[in-house]
């Protein structure tokens, strides 16, 4: 037998996290592999997306990667606007400020393109190295001896061997599971998006939106055009598209037996979105995606002997308010760890990489960002059922309608607080009460019918692009009784109620006799979102490298 | 470790590329020119052989001038470092017996001489399959057929193949041999890169390839007779004992069902059929 392949690092995923500390690595003469399971780096990433640079970071993705702005991104986000939505009043708050606390700049993004830019910076510097950067193979889990990660498995290759393991691999990081440090049990840590990106025609988002060309916008939605599930929407302006998705909590999507399709829908129709979409609505691409919520599942300590994890597979996802930042946390974590393991080796020390990266996170403040002492000093109270409740009544009550009238304008200031919006509780009076009474009280009536027609479910699974590894699922319901796996049905994006051509349908089973309600799996149509890992009881697995859905746009 | 795979230009025979005229000669005149569809496979074998073992790979085929594109393509595609093309007017219309002959002299005038020779299983056009063991025969090198998997041993110089048995994909066997040695492909050969390093030498040989490959005849070296001392009267045509005493057309298989064609978008012939399924669908 040949000698196992040992590289001083490996980073297990190509996405801004991965990109990040690969870099960092090899500009330290780290000999680095990067292992990518899609087809090309961004085929399997969704974000909303727009990617922050802020001041207070000490990496930034155009630090990492001269000219990544120019090549890689879609529009800056120059205004940002929170609109309270109640039937058809909306009271729009401008929350810019907000928007620009601690930023240096911000683009949107699609991932195809940018994580593909930046894999191949990442192939050029890691290779020097005497390393690389591979596509097309997945890391199933880590290679231990004696109990001691040493290394990493693949589907496509032979165990490798590393002194230092980056888990990069996303949210449903397979790597951090195996590792004990994730896991994916409680619905409430979890958020989950849907995204569509729509085709414009030339020159309509300038002229729709005022823009010169140059500059975008970002446009967030909350209020009472969700069917009471506790979340929010989106739209970015990129370059000639517009991304335009929903992002819910879990939980409460499960408990509502939400679609995510038609949430998403609910939006696209909207009368608000008439002024920018009309009936030459062309979606290009529909895709989901879970978000972790840092504020829960944030792992204080990520890292287990030489292994450690950065950007999602770390939960490294800040949803605060209406600030949504994860893709600029996984570049500061990425090169930290870079840094961490530099550090390490030039004290002949490299075991020690995680320690120091763990230590890196909290004095750079990334910690704090990602779980920010003021949101879980509130929590305990505010996101107490009862007192929430009680909120909740009181803000709908004359009292509070009051209230929220008397406030009027000084809303628009307390919504642009970074101070308050740290400290937003995850309960239905943010999301949805509070948006729906200031609409009601404070809101104007729009005018406009929205002409839009949203693809059905079964179109837009159709217009997306699998390779299917037949014969070879990679998700096996354990439990297929509809009491413990049936909340897949409507929860998982690619699945509805009455509907046979998603993932997941209820069967009811004859047998003996006996009549069963069950869940069936086909996962030829999976976007690979992770969500009936968490709702359902399954073996979940990503597909071998290459498999699986080919996101073109992400 | 110097490898060199054969491979032949052959009639695109895929349906809307290849014509036929009335008798059902293939006229090839119209029909393009290809690289032999089984040859596919020898160039994994010899790329495979050159990503994990290094060295060189040359690609050699005999034919006309225009040959020249189906052995850019090979280049492409095994990341060759040069191409040999033997062309010469007396090696025209040659049997598999004097393609041998004039293949076997050109790899014995190969300096340094290979240690692997890779060829396809059989071509599309004449598939008789000899072209490949008659050349080894005549150069006199061991040869492993239908081989499905290959690993070399350069520090031994041996060579260790999985082969089907009687061309068999439910029995296989495990084969060794000395190099030099000529190898052929089986179509179902898999070739197998489970490092790291391989992956990567890959990706860095086919970013050298783009460029060679953009002015491949820089790259290759053409031979006729007078190269390879080779006495026309035991090559192309008149060295070939073959003799084709006649050729059949394949005669279409009869139709037993007739055909009739509607135009969708016509209302009254979209009629006539639902007129004429009508009575099948209530069961006549």
């Amino acid at each position: 037998m040949t000698e196992r392949e040992h590289y001083e690092a490996v980073v297990v995923g190509a996405g801004p996290g991965g990109a990040a500390a690969a870099a960092a690595l090899a500009r330290n003469d780290v000999e680095t592999l990067v292992l990518e399971r899609g087809v090309e780096a961004g085929s399997k990433n969704v974000s909303g997306g727009l990617l922050y640079a802020e001041e207070s970071a000490p990496y930034t993705m155009d630090d990492l990667f001269a000219g990544f702005r120019e090549a890689a991104t879609e529009r800056p986000v120059t205004d940002y606007y929170l609109h309270n939505l109640a039937g058809d009043r909306v009271e729009t708050f401008d929350i810019t400020d907000l928007h620009e606390h601690d930023t240096e700049w911000s683009d949107a993004v699609l991932r195809r393109k940018m994580d593909s830019w930046l894999a191949e910076r990442v192939h050029e510097l890691t290779r020097e190295t005497g390393g690389g950067l591979l596509t097309d193979v997945r890391v199933n889990g880590l290679l231990r001896e004696e109990g001691e990660i040493v290394g990493v498995t693949c589907d496509e290759l032979d165990p490798i061997e590393a002194d230092f393991v980056v888990a990069a691999d996303g949210v449903n990081s397979e790597l951090a599971r195996d590792a004990g440090l994730m896991d994916w049990e409680e619905p409430e840590e979890w958020f989950q998006g849907v995204k569509a990106v729509v085709d414009m025609p030339e020159g309509a988002i300038d002229d729709r939106f005022g823009l010169d060309g140059e500059a975008g916008e970002a446009h967030l939605f909350s209020g009472d055009l969700f069917e009471g599930v506790r979340g929010g929407g989106f739209l970015y302006t990129n370059e000639d598209t517009l991304s335009i998705g929903t992002v819910f909590h879990l939980d409460s999507l499960v408990a509502e037996e939400a679609e995510p399709h038609e949430l998403l829908d609910a939006l696209l129709t909207h009368p608000l979105l008439a002024r920018w979409l009309d009936d030459g609505y062309e979606e290009l691409e529909y895709a989901a995606k879970l978000v972790p919520d840092s504020k829960k599942v944030a792992h204080p300590s990520p890292h287990e002997g030489r292994l450690v994890l950065v950007g999602d597979a770390g939960g490294q996802m800040q949803a605060q308010g209406p600030i949504i930042k994860g893709m600029n946390h996984a570049v500061t974590a990425g090169a930290l760890a870079g840094e961490a393991f530099t550090e390490a080796r030039s004290r002949n020390d490299p075991d020690a990489a995680g320690d120091l990266y763990e230590r890196k996170l909290r004095d750079e403040g990334v910690m704090k960002k990602l779980r920010p002492p003021r949101y879980r000093a509130v929590r305990a109270l505010a996101e107490h059922g009862p007192v929430t409740g009680a909120l909740d009544a009181v803000l709908e009550s004359p009292v509070g309608r009051f209230g929220v009238r008397a406030l009027g304008d000084r809303f628009e200031t307390l919504y642009g607080s970074p101070f308050l919006s740290m400290m937003v509780p995850d309960t239905r009076t943010p999301y949805v009460t509070l948006p729906t009474v200031i609409a009601e009280e404070l809101g104007e009536r729009i005018g406009g019918e929205n002409d839009v027609t949203p693809p059905d479910l079964a179109d837009r699974i159709g217009d997306l692009t699998y390779d299917v590894d037949v014969g070879n699922p990679h998700i096996e319901v354990v439990d297929d009784s509809f009491a413990v796996s049936g909340d897949a049905v409507t929860a998982c994006p690619v699945s509805a109620r009455d509907f046979g051509g998603g993932c997941y349908r209820e069967e009811t089973v004859r047998t003996n006799g006996e009549e069963r309600t069950v869940v069936s799996l086909d996962t030829q149509p999976c976007v690979e979102c992770g969500t009936c890992a968490i709702v359902a009881d399954t073996d979940w697995e990503h597909p071998r490298g290459g498999k699986g859905v080919e996101f073109r746009q992400g | 470790m110097n490898t060199i795979v054969l491979t032949k230009g052959v009639p695109d025979f895929r349906e809307g590329q290849v014509s036929f005229d009335e008798d059902g000669h293939l006229e090839r005149g119209e029909t393009p020119t290809v690289m032999n569809p089984n040859d596919e496979h020898a160039l994994e074998a010899a790329l495979q052989t050159k990503v994990r073992q290094g060295g060189t790979v040359s690609v050699m085929s005999m034919g006309p001038p225009g040959y020249g594109d189906v052995l850019r393509e090979a280049m492409e595609s095994v990341y060759a470092d040069d191409l040999y093309l033997l062309s010469d007017r007396e090696m025209a219309a040659a049997d598999t017996w004097a393609t041998a002959i004039t293949i076997a002299t050109a790899l014995e005038g190969m300096d340094p001489s290979p240690d692997l020779v890779f060829a396809g299983f059989k071509t599309a056009d004449g598939e008789t399959g000899h072209t490949g063991p008659q050349t080894c025969w005549a150069y006199g090198m061991p040869i492993v057929t239908h081989v499905v998997s290959l690993e070399i041993d350069p520090d031994e110089e041996r060579l260790r193949a999985k082969r089907l048995v009687e061309g068999d994909i439910a029995e296989i066997e495990t084969v060794e041999t000395s190099l030099p040695a000529f190898v052929v492909a089986d179509p179902e050969f898999e070739p197998s890169y489970r490092r790291a390093e391989h992956r990567l030498r890959h990706r860095d040989l086919r970013e050298e390839t783009r460029e060679r490959a953009a002015n491949y005849e820089e790259h290759m070296t053409v031979w006729d007779h007078t190269d390879l001392n080779l006495d026309p009267d035991y090559i192309g045509l008149d060295g070939s004992p073959t003799v084709v005493s006649s050729v059949d057309p394949i005669p279409k298989a009869p139709a037993e069902r007739e055909a009739t064609m509607v135009d969708p978008e016509s209302d009254e012939e979209m009629r006539q059929v639902f007129e004429e399924m009508a009575p099948l669908a209530g069961g006549e």
